[in-house]
């Protein structure tokens, strides 16, 4: 019920959304059209990042509680969080080629991003190359909690790096109106819901994965 | 035995089996000098181009090199079962931790000792800072990519690939820590002052002391039976 309720929240919040980026927010006046690719790689990127937390806090619970449902919104937000940080690191050049007129450059954001995707992949893979379930479960917990650690640190070092040499771009500006700062709200609004749902979805899978892999050690015991 | 004899028990076992064999240190160290020589092939040897990556170099071989000897750290407490021995020994994990660290810093530190000179002689390098800062650097970068990856190589260990696994996983999370202790002995080699490198010296001492006691108060479960 409340999983139903969710999807048509979200489908709803999903079309508000589109519809508000593409016929209500005003062009940008030096970008132009391209600059609407802004509220879905923006929105993305939260989604990215808060997915993130959610394995770094799923991490700690499953070590101090080890129910397996921790465990199981770990895998799916990871994975879902893996998903959204690829749109960003795709629309991202998309959005950079027409404006900065270079396909990516080393800007602590971006940096940031790439190197957070990578830790996030290697969570991934090293669910995929352990076969039993506890350890497996205890070990992505452990992994999650040391890679979301790193990220400030990471953040810091990328940050302090880039100021060392001169600044090709300058990413902070252009005039935004509140047509665009409400459009950008709504999108995000939007984009969490999806998460959700996405995480809801994904948990459901995984529980199911989990239930017949039981359930065939059981037939060949 | 206190907490420190303990660790130093175990850092002495690792050694004394290095010794026996010589199988960590010296394919460590051959990888170094391979590396170094093959990074004079990709890049022309020319004052200038030197000049700018030369600090690159000392790292990608010190931690391409380092990667071989961590991959080993544990995959040789796996034959016999010796991990669940050693846990056996010590109801506390961390210090398991510790000591492993150690001697895998030990091993390391022997390797960078030797590959240093032969670096500097190979690319005809000419030192214009302090040598003891550029040591200091080397020391603490060391430092944190062992602490980090000892930890890592103990989790890889348990998984079906565990070699390919860990470079893929300790990579991604030594980043910042790269990139300080390149830019850090990249200023130390060129001359820079204190207020140059203050920052990723920061860095660097901030990684290591978050990476050495993140791993040690974890490690408890990291070993769980």
């Amino acid at each position: 019920m409340g999983k139903r309720a969710l999807g048509w929240i979200t489908f709803v919040m999903v079309l508000v959304a589109t519809y508000l980026v593409f016929m209500w927010a005003p062009n940008e006046r030096i970008m132009g059209p391209v600059q609407k690719i802004f509220y879905f790689h923006v929105a993305s990127a939260w989604v990215g990042f808060f997915a993130f937390l959610v394995v770094f806090i799923a991490g700690l619970a499953y070590l101090f509680t080890r129910k397996e449902k921790w465990d199981i919104i770990g895998a799916s937000s990871a994975e879902i969080g893996v998903m959204f940080t690829t749109i960003v690191l795709i629309t991202g050049p998309i959005w950079a080629r027409p404006t900065w007129n270079a396909w990516w450059t080393w800007d602590p954001r971006l940096t940031t991003t790439l190197v957070l995707w990578f830790i996030y992949l290697a969570y991934l893979l090293i669910r995929s190359s352990i076969h039993e379930e506890e350890k497996r479960a205890r070990f992505s917990a452990i992994f999650g909690i040391v890679g979301f650690i790193d990220v400030p640190v990471v953040w810091f070092s990328i940050r302090w790096w880039r100021t060392i040499h001169p600044v090709v771009v300058d990413a902070s500006g252009f005039a935004i109106s509140s047509k665009m700062v409400t459009t950008l709200t709504v999108s995000l609004i939007a984009f969490t819901f999806l998460y959700f749902y996405l995480l809801v979805n994904t948990a459901l899978v995984e529980k199911m994965r989990a239930e017949l892999r039981r359930l065939k050690e059981g037939v060949y015991q | 035995m206190t907490y420190f004899n303990q660790i130093g028990t175990l850092v002495w076992k690792d050694l004394t089996s290095e010794l026996r064999t010589k199988e960590m240190l010296s394919s460590m160290l051959i990888f170094s000098f391979l590396t170094t020589v093959v990074f004079n092939f990709a890049f022309d040897p020319d004052t200038e181009t030197i000049k700018r990556v030369f600090p690159g170099i000392i790292w990608v071989a010190f931690s391409f090199a380092g990667i071989l000897g961590l991959n080993r750290s544990f995959l040789n407490e796996k034959s016999n079962d010796c991990i669940m021995g050693l846990m056996l020994c010590t109801p506390d994990k961390g210090i398991i931790y510790l000591g492993k660290m150690l001697s895998n810093l030990i091993f390391i530190y022997i390797m960078e000792a030797i590959t240093l000179p032969i670096l500097f002689v190979l690319f005809d390098y000419r030192l214009k800072g302090s040598l003891l800062f550029l040591l200091l650097v080397i020391i603490l970068g060391t430092w944190g990519f062992i602490a980090i990856g000892t930890f890592l190589s103990a989790l890889a260990v348990n998984t079906k690939n565990s070699e390919i696994l860990l470079p893929i996983i300790l990579f991604p999370l030594v980043i910042p820590l790269l990139i300080a202790a390149v830019q850090a002995s990249g200023s130390i080699l060129s001359g820079g002052s204190w207020p140059e490198w203050s920052n990723w010296f920061k860095i660097l001492v901030g990684f290591d002391a978050i990476f050495t006691v993140v791993p040690w108060l974890m490690f408890d479960y990291l070993l769980e039976v």
